[in-house]
């Protein structure tokens, strides 16, 4: 089995040595020096951690609510049948073909202060930032979602509406007592692959803010890839990618605790 | 994009126009709904204005950019932000950018498509941990992996070359491909294999002749989809090369912030021509692009 070597050497074998690499000190050349508890220790007395997680997880939290309300809103909107749809659907796909790299460029030189849209500096001001990184995010991967919730929202049987439409509900009161129900599945996919992919904002991050202003938007894996490849400490950045990946796969464990996989596998039909 | 499936890929709605099926919708009286087409607007108009600024802006003369606002149009368009950004290797990029994806696919098919294979065929116990094995692989974010894997590749000698990019992106785009392909897989009918195997059929002869053609929207899921992460991926690159040999698209925008720096009109030339090769293959191909990223959300 090639594959199973392949992947368990460039994504398992990984995850061990950096499990290793935490209980030493390391500056990226020579080898590294076991110091055993000291980077953890390190770690958890660090109060840039403690800030990192809290802005982990407000930017998680921000960004699944902007995203869902607005993806929701124009997939069941997209599912329908107006004029110009074909053309504003394409028109709203766009932002997704471009990578995070140029969407996060973009985003820096129209929030230019001496250049961009807004005449103000934006990023240096802790929640301009922070906004910042949600709106571009949302501007990245709102394009996306709205297709998962026109997926859904294509499967929901039209018979429902016309009974609904028989016994007199409103629009209103469809959307509300229709759509939203039948979307519940759809919403956990979208919500599972959004919290798993807002732990890629470290491109956004990089780019757009630098963590600053200070550490106010360093999010953990920036946090790592300052401890390692700017400051060289690669025994405490495996500390911190070592928690990195605990926390994410307790939050993945809890997720599919939640909602199970089981509903998420139901109601599908081949390509 | 690491965007995650954990279910099978679904059918995109049919072409419009070309869809027999009458499609219900929250009015469907036909009525126009003022409210929904209100918010899409508006919603345009925030995926609009960006794109418009930045062609704008990347019309505009160097000389009039500083104290510019972006949202007005230039007033002598000019072409030189374009021509500076290609005199700066841009093509060199986007060489290293199609070489680095096609490789990242040409690897992610070659060993997924069996493996998924042997996962759905047979029940060993093996096959099944194998593929938990990936399923946890999901949840392993790649940014927490890049310092063992700079020792590794540093060890391996593999530093600053443009393997030292495709060989972590293809790994961690295998998950999901795995994902998506079993599930493509388990949807093919145990009557066609065993109608192949009463014909004498060999295990790979039927992995040629009945799987891959019937797991074609599976398959062009995954071609999409490793084709972004390595297109789209900034971490590998910044981490694992250096020089200019092996530098890829995403890497080469990232360095042009501190190369032109206070360039604007340069910088986002160089963005809009990153895109130009992505938008011309979503021109092309739009039904299998949208379907390929339909299967990577799922339903």
């Amino acid at each position: 089995m090639p594959a199973i070597l392949f992947f368990a050497f460039f994504a398992v074998a990984p995850m061990v040595l950096a499990f290793y690499l935490s209980f030493t000190q390391w500056n990226g050349l020579g080898d590294p020096r076991p110091v055993g508890l000291a980077n953890w220790r390190k770690l958890l007395n660090d109060d840039r951690l403690t800030q990192s997680l809290t802005v982990t997880v407000a930017l998680t939290v921000v960004s699944w609510a902007f995203q869902t309300v607005i993806s929701l809103l124009l997939g069941v909107w997209a599912a329908g049948r107006q004029r110009n749809r074909a053309i504003l659907s394409a028109i709203f796909f766009t932002p997704f073909l471009l990578s995070s790299t140029a969407i996060s460029l973009l985003f820096y030189a129209l929030l230019d202060p001496n250049f961009g849209i807004i005449h103000a500096d934006t990023l240096g001001t802790t929640s301009g930032a922070f906004l910042a990184i949600v709106f571009v995010g949302g501007w990245q991967f709102i394009p996306f979602h709205t297709l998962i919730y026109q997926g859904g929202a294509r499967q929901i049987p039209e018979v429902l509406y016309q009974a609904a439409a028989i016994d007199g509900a409103g629009r209103l009161r469809q959307f509300f007592s229709i759509t939203l129900p039948q979307l519940r599945n759809t919403a956990t996919t979208s919500g599972v692959l959004m919290i798993v992919g807002s732990l890629t904002y470290f491109e956004t991050v990089l780019i757009l803010t630098q963590g600053g202003p200070g550490t106010d938007t360093a999010i953990l894996p920036y946090l790592m890839y300052q401890a390692g490849f700017k400051s060289y400490d690669f025994g405490y950045a495996s500390a911190i990618a070592s928690f990195l990946v605990i926390a994410a796969t307790a939050l993945s464990l809890l997720m599919v605790r939640l909602s199970g996989f089981g509903a998420m596998r139901s109601t599908r039909e081949g390509m | 994009m690491s965007h995650d499936t954990l279910q099978r890929p679904v059918r995109t709605g049919p072409a419009p126009g070309t869809d027999p099926t009458p499609r219900r919708r929250k009015h469907w009286s036909g009525r126009a709904n003022p409210l929904a087409g209100l918010g899409s607007v508006l919603w345009l108009a925030v995926v609009v204005v960006p794109v418009y600024a930045m062609i704008s802006a990347s019309l505009t003369h160097q000389s009039e950019a500083l104290g510019h606002n972006a949202l007005k149009p230039p007033s002598h368009p000019t072409l030189d932000n374009y021509e500076t950004v290609l005199h700066n290797g841009f093509g060199h990029l986007l060489w290293n950018t199609v070489l680095a994806a096609a490789a990242v696919v040409a690897i992610v098919l070659v060993l997924c498509v069996p493996l998924s294979y042997v996962a759905v065929r047979t029940r060993s116990i093996w096959s099944g941990a194998a593929f938990r094995l990936f399923l946890l692989g999901v949840a392993i974010p790649a940014q927490a992996v890049v310092v063992p894997l700079y020792l590794m590749i540093a060890k391996l000698d593999l530093y600053d070359s443009l393997l030292a990019i495709i060989l972590p992106t293809a790994a961690f785009a295998m998950p999901v491909s795995v994902l998506i392909l079993t599930g493509t897989l388990r949807d093919i009918s145990e009557d066609l294999y065993e109608a192949m195997a009463l014909d004498g059929a060999s295990p790979t002869r039927m992995l040629f002749q009945l799987v891959v053609p019937l797991a074609k929207g599976g398959i062009s899921t995954v071609v999409v989809y490793a084709a972004l992460q390595a297109w789209n991926g900034l971490l590998f690159p910044l981490i694992f090369t250096q020089s200019d040999g092996p530098r890829v698209l995403t890497l080469g925008l990232f360095n042009y912030v501190s190369e032109f720096g206070v360039n604007i009109p340069a910088l986002l030339a160089s963005v809009v021509l990153s895109g130009v090769p992505i938008f011309v293959v979503y021109l092309v191909a739009r039904r299998a692009l949208v379907g390929g990223l339909m299967g990577v959300g799922g339903k």
